[in-house]
């Protein structure tokens, strides 16, 4: 039985950044649905190292918000089993860097139990990580794997990229029936604030969002590596260049429809992605692209990504990822080839 | 019915927080050398500790975590150590990396971003730092099957906090070490929380040293704070060890003094009273009163140790701020012993944008 949207609202217009939409988001579907329950490492009474359960604990109670042992298979495990059994759990994984004992679960589990039973059992859940660079944080902590969980059937994975998207994007993510892992760029946590209708109103997933209109060139981005790309994007047009920026914002299933039509429209691609450079969901896009745009491309497709090594220490991070000039530099070339 | 297994944890402690023998005190705390040496390690941790969290203030650091209240635990197990034994630390162990042999100025280089404070000049063959939790027990594991096969009589050492015991790592090295007998000695930091988990929510477990029981291997509970007791029988279980008779679990019970990192706020989540409480039973007081007692400390040495040891830890933080940035192309360079050609292309890209590109992120 669900809530949200029978419960009369109020609308109220609050100015938050990314994190604090993730709050907002996790408080209203634990108001409005029984079924939901965060757990995770920290989660309850420091509320989340990064804040994001900020105060639920204190206001749902320590059955609903639970702070859990460390161990992430575990974590990821007990959630398939509450969710096969009628909850909704939303863990949380503290950082991407330590989301790998989750993998087994995910691939052999999550991402199987209704095509295994026929449809008899399902997995309703949202695994949140904060994942990315560009923090200044310790080794582990700024990596950007969201292809090893794209390549998983049965896995949405979804990447806010704003304020406003990252509460109705987590809303419709808790509100799918499938598991959905939800990571959050937490480079731009609180880079900005946006006005957000705390409403309970969802976004839809599995859509790309434009968030540029433009007529020279298509860039597919997602994550924080979307504010890099509209500064390159307004930097370009001072020279004439319209660029249409596109926020993938579902990296599994893509909806390729929107790129598409971009492409027919532009003739050109540049994807932009943090996370390294081979096998990563840039060369899906492409991919896509090759198989059905592929003569609406007046240029090569160019990928601007980080690179296929080892995420380095803070001290050389930045070197790593795409920058501004990058991916103006990339949209120059495709513009010449 | 009958009783067909059950188990007893024992814990030792020689020093009471006042410095006082609570039990007769072992062969090795009778040479007074060793325990100066002792001593002189975990007032060089202390201070460099607290040098390290006041760079990371001033914004010459990045993150810390902080091994206050640990360094009983941490000096003591290294010194139990051989020079050739293997130890597979995780993140917060400086006293016993700096025991053996791991410079200061690497550790800042770690916790300052750059990669080179891996490569220890030191003690070649032990793991680096260990963020992801409880895996290194495996290496430690693994390290010990090497020698095994070996015929080498060497152990590994693995340490791992109370948090980490609730990882399946963690047991899973214990089971292998067992069935194998291996040379290998987990050690356990219990210092009460795992970030904002106490150990009650963490495990209904009494002690972490009975986790040791379902591995069919020895487990022991010591206290944290008193570096004889940790020294005493983390030898006894590398003793063990290199005999073949296989591994063991020391549980030192100690208390971290300070926030989980300096990214971390404790006051949040735990009570003054408790952080209070603990502060009385910190490990140097003990030890220097101990010293003091048999005659072998006094203000004066105290004195000059301490301005000995602010001296090297000058030393070495001028070593790690005046160490330039990495050349770029180090992220690309180490990654395989032959550089693979399509990484050549990637490896030019970074450094034709180089740290001019530095600024342009936003
Ligand atoms: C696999 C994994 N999960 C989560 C983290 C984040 N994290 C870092 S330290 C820590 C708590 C560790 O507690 P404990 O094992 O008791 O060691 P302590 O920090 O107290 O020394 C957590 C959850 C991590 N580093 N690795
Ligand atoms: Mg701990």
């Amino acid at each position: 039985m669900r809530f949200s949207t029978a419960t009369p609202m109020v609308a109220i217009m609050v100015e938050m950044t990314l994190i604090d939409a993730v709050t907002t988001a996790l408080a209203w579907e634990l108001d409005h649905d029984p079924r939901v329950v965060v757990l995770g490492e920290d989660v309850g009474v420091n509320g989340g190292v990064f804040r994001a359960t900020a105060g639920l604990q204190a206001r749902f109670g320590a059955d609903r918000v639970q702070d859990t042992p460390l161990a992430e298979g575990m974590i990821a495990g007990v959630a398939i089993g509450m969710a096969a059994q009628g909850m909704i759990p939303v863990p949380e994984i503290q950082f991407m860097g330590f989301i790998y004992p989750t993998v087994d679960q995910l691939i052999s589990h999550a991402g199987r139990l209704r095509n295994r039973t026929r449809g008899r059992m399902s997995c309703p859940m949202v695994l949140r990580a904060p994942f990315g660079g560009g923090i200044h944080a310790p080794e582990h902590h700024s990596e950007s794997t969201e292809a090893l969980f794209a390549h998983m059937p049965g896995i949405r994975v979804v990447i806010p990229s704003s304020p406003a998207r990252a509460y109705g994007l987590l809303l419709a993510a808790i509100r799918d029936p499938d598991p959905v892992v939800f990571l959050e760029p937490k480079r731009i946590y609180r880079l900005n604030k946006q006005n957000v209708e705390d409403n309970g109103k969802a976004l839809p997933l599995d859509v790309c969002y434009t968030l540029r209109q433009g007529s020279d060139i298509t860039i597919v981005t997602w994550g924080a590596m979307t504010f890099e790309t509209l500064k390159a994007a307004d930097q370009l047009a001072k020279s004439n260049i319209s660029c249409e920026v596109i926020d993938l914002a579902t990296i599994s299933p893509i909806d390729y429809e929107t790129i598409l039509e971009s492409v027919e429209k532009t003739g050109r691609l540049v994807i932009v992605h943090e996370a390294a450079r081979s096998c990563g969901v840039g060369a899906e896009v492409a991919a896509i692209v090759a198989e059905k745009g592929l003569y609406d491309l007046k240029a090569p497709i160019r990928r601007v990504t980080g690179y296929d090594v080892v995420m380095p220490l803070f001290r050389r991070e930045m070197d790593y990822m795409p920058s501004v000039s990058k991916i103006a530099d990339a949209v120059r070339e495709t513009l010449e080839d | 019915m009958e009783t067909i297994a059950d188990f007893e944890i024992q814990y030792s402690q020689f020093l009471d927080p006042a410095g006082k023998p609570s039990a007769d005190i072992p062969e090795l705390a009778r040479d007074t050398g060793k325990l100066i040496d002792m001593y002189r390690h975990m007032v060089q941790t202390r201070v460099f500790d607290t040098k390290a969290i006041n760079l990371q203030r001033t914004g010459k650091l990045g993150t810390y975590a902080s091994c206050l209240g640990h360094e009983a635990t941490h000096v003591g197990l290294a010194a139990a150590m051989q020079k050739d034994d293997v130890l597979a630390p995780s993140y917060r162990e400086y006293g016993a990396m700096l025991y053996r042999g791991v410079r200061m100025s690497e550790i800042l280089l770690y916790w300052g971003g750059d990669e080179r404070g891996s490569d220890f000049e030191g003690p070649k063959h032990d793991f680096p730092f260990c963020v992801p939790i409880a895996t290194q027990c495996l290496h430690a594991a693994g390290a010990a099957m090497a020698f095994q096969l070996r015929g080498e009589a060497r152990c590994a050492v693995s340490v791992n906090g109370d948090g980490g015991t609730s990882e399946g790592a963690f047991y899973e090295a214990m089971n292998i070490a067992g069935a194998r007998k291996l040379p290998v000695v987990f050690a356990v930091v219990n210092n009460k929380w795992a970030i904002s988990v106490p150990i009650e929510l963490q495990t209904a477990s009494k002690t972490l040293a009975q986790k040791a029981v379902a591995a069919g291997i020895p487990g022991i509970q010591v206290d944290g704070n008193d570096v004889i007791a940790v020294r005493h029988w983390v030898e006894r279980a590398l003793a063990r060890a290199r005999n073949g008779e296989g591994p063991t679990l020391v549980e030192a019970v100690t208390y971290r003094l300070s926030d989980h990192t300096t990214a971390d706020d404790a006051s949040r989540y735990r009570k003054k009273a408790e952080v209070e409480a603990a502060w009385k039973l910190e490990p140097l007081i003990r030890l220097r009163q101990y010293l003091a007692d048999i005659g072998a400390w006094n203000e004066k040495k105290e004195k000059a140790l301490l301005q000995e040891v602010a001296a090297n830890v000058d030393a070495e933080v001028q070593r790690y701020l005046n160490m330039p940035k990495q050349p770029i192309e180090a992220m690309f360079d180490y990654m395989y012993r032959d550089l693979p050609e399509f990484l050549e292309e990637q490896r030019d890209h970074a450094i034709q944008y180089g740290d001019s590109d530095g600024g342009h992120h936003g």
